[in-house]
């Protein structure tokens, strides 16, 4: 079988958990090699090679990630031509898409994102329509270039491979792109990210201001802070913890939804959940008619105690 | 391009007829495409119209010879977006109509969409929302981009625009999860731009009455130069296998606090190894 190219992009000092899933898929599927943008460590390199990637294609110019998309989506396409893939696996952030959209034109080939499953002759499993469909979808033409969520894989133990082999790409960036001209770092929360946690706990209107009881949760559970739109509107919590139609999609293993009465906009967003908990004080709130275990009462007593109640167990 | 520029600004805002994510939302027929009743002006498309009217408010307005053309593709019943996308406050409007769209894939709406620009060129800038609220991939104003050349500037919380000459600037922000980035580009651009960028106004009456007199133009796949083949079914690079409706969540256990549903939620994360 033909060698899956992964794309990890701006991995910082350790790869995510997330790339670490794609290397998983891509082993299954074949085996990997991998197309690296951002600073390439030892460590790095090293876990590469052992978990199974023979070689890492880079930028021959690290200008590429100075242009929105353009640059990056211009060296995938060079690397695609240089180390003909059977396909492309990427994250499934909204800038991956957008260089496997771009990319996908370049190489007229067609693109699925939010996979949950790819099947070893490449068809994609994947939920449409705010999570009501499940749908089977193929790449008929081209190198598929397929976006994928986490937390839909274990991730496989890393073996004894070796150094893989570094290969240099040049790509020419297009002349008309935009250009980015600052960036600011935003402070860490040490929770995980919303997008990759396992567990999530969401506050919305009904937390009317004070999200305390809604991170004091989340920590003992070792989850991520999220929240509805009424609530991010309301600029109680940055705008980056929305969930919903409007904001991420999430399908933790537990979604805890707190105050959030789960109009349909919310509940596309968290649908999928594996395990779905609701406390609200309106017993009528439309979010009761999918958890699993629904409390009708004040959040402000029942998640301290739920909070405590798992410190003690813990302890 | 720079004749267009110096009178005025030509800006395209991109518009889609999508099923009202209000009602129940169906897959349906041979073809496992998206059924379209009950569908309305997507959401997501009403903050990049907002954002086309405040840059030609901020700029002199219509008497400065800036236009916002509102463009969509789709049967006949999209052209029902464009009209309330005149009624908010768009000049002109443009509907690809032709059977042969039923069923595009990113890639075949990327590249009719991009025919149906360059057919209204030179226009100095593309704007869309950041994704549509029925295929909710995001991947057409990139491909949007690649397939007109041009810049491109996705995911805009904000949006400011400079002239210079005859030429013009626009400088954006973009929110990420780790970042906060700034990004320039010269004109003509693709921006897609979130729900953070502004409050979209809604149609008045004296909106709704001026929409009736306001031009609408339909265009067929032949008038923008676009072979039914590269569109529709024929022409997408991805293919629908199967498509199932999830079984409905059902309700599980509801109860009453009565000062033990904290111990009683964590008791049901144990049951559930959760914990």
């Amino acid at each position: 079988m033909a060698t899956v190219l992964v794309l990890i992009d701006q991995p910082g000092e350790a790869l995510h958990k997330s790339h670490r899933e794609l290397l998983t898929i891509a082993a299954r599927l074949g085996g990997a090699a991998v197309a690296f943008l951002g600073d390439l460590n030892d460590e790095i390199s090293q876990e590469l090679g052992a978990r199974g990637v023979e070689t890492i294609y880079r930028p021959a110019s690290p200008d590429v990630a100075e242009f929105l998309v353009a640059g990056k989506a211009a060296f995938l396409t060079a690397t695609v031509r240089a180390s003909s893939p059977s396909a492309v696996l990427l994250g499934n952030s909204s800038e991956a898409k957008e260089i496997a959209a771009r990319a996908g034109v370049q190489l007229t080939s067609g693109v699925i994102t939010d996979a949950v499953a790819i099947g070893a002759d490449l068809t994609v499993t994947k939920s449409v329509l705010a999570g009501s469909y499940a749908v089977e979808a193929k790449v008929t033409t081209g190198t598929p270039l397929i976006t994928v969520k986490a937390n839909i894989v274990e991730v496989a133990p890393a073996g004894d491979g070796g150094a893989p082999e570094m290969v240099t790409v040049d790509s020419v960036i297009p002349a008309r792109a935009a250009r980015i001209t600052g960036r600011t770092a935003k402070a860490a929360s040490g929770r995980p990210e919303l997008t990759e946690a396992r567990v999530i706990v969401a506050g919305g209107r009904g937390v009317d201001g004070d999200f305390t009881p809604v991170e004091e949760l989340a920590d003992a559970l070792g989850g991520a802070v999220g929240a509805s739109r009424a609530a991010t509107d309301a600029g109680w919590i940055e705008h980056s913890a929305q969930i919903g139609q409007t904001g991420k999609t999430v399908s933790p293993q537990l979604y805890i939804s707190a105050g959030i009465s789960g109009a349909i906009q919310q509940k596309a967003g968290m649908q999928t959940a594996k395990v779905i908990i609701a406390v609200n004080k309106d017993a009528d709130s439309p979010v009761f008619e999918i958890a699993d275990f629904g409390v009708v009462g004040d959040l402000f007593t029942v998640l301290p105690q739920a909070t405590a109640e798992i410190i003690k167990r813990r302890s | 391009m720079e004749d267009a520029s110096q009178a005025g600004l030509d800006i395209v805002v991109l518009v889609k007829h999508v099923p009202d994510a209000q009602f129940d939302r169906h897959i349906g027929g041979e073809d496992r495409t998206t059924v379209r009743e009950e569908s309305i002006l997507s959401e997501l498309d009403e903050y990049a119209l907002e954002a086309a009217l405040q840059i030609v408010e901020a700029h002199g307005g219509e008497a400065a010879g800036h236009r916002v053309t509102a463009v969509t593709m789709g049967p006949p019943a999209a052209a029902s977006a464009v009209k309330k996308a005149l009624q908010i406050g768009a000049h002109a409007g443009v509907h690809l109509s032709d059977e042969a769209l039923a069923g595009s894939d990113a890639a075949g709406t990327s590249r009719a969409l991009a025919a149906v620009v360059s057919h209204l060129g030179p226009v100095d800038l593309v704007l869309t929302g950041m994704a549509s609220t029925d295929g909710e991939t995001s991947l057409v104003p990139a491909q949007l981009a690649e397939r007109l050349d041009l810049p491109q500037v996705t995911f805009a919380s904000s949006l400011e625009l400079e002239q210079h000459g005859s030429t013009w600037s626009l400088t954006a922000r973009r929110d990420g999860d780790v970042y906060s980035e700034t990004v320039e580009a010269t004109l003509p651009a693709v921006v897609s731009v979130t729900d953070q960028i502004n409050e979209p106004r809604y149609p008045n009456f004296k909106g709704i009455m001026a929409a009736k007199k306001k031009p609408l133009t339909t265009l067929s796949l032949q008038d923008v130069g676009v072979d039914a083949s590269e569109v529709g079914l024929a022409g997408s690079w991805t293919s629908v296998l199967t498509a199932d409706p999830r079984p409905p969540r059902s309700q599980g256990t509801i109860i009453s606090d009565e000062g033990d549903a904290g111990i009683r939620i964590v008791d049901f994360l144990a049951a559930q190894k959760l914990l």
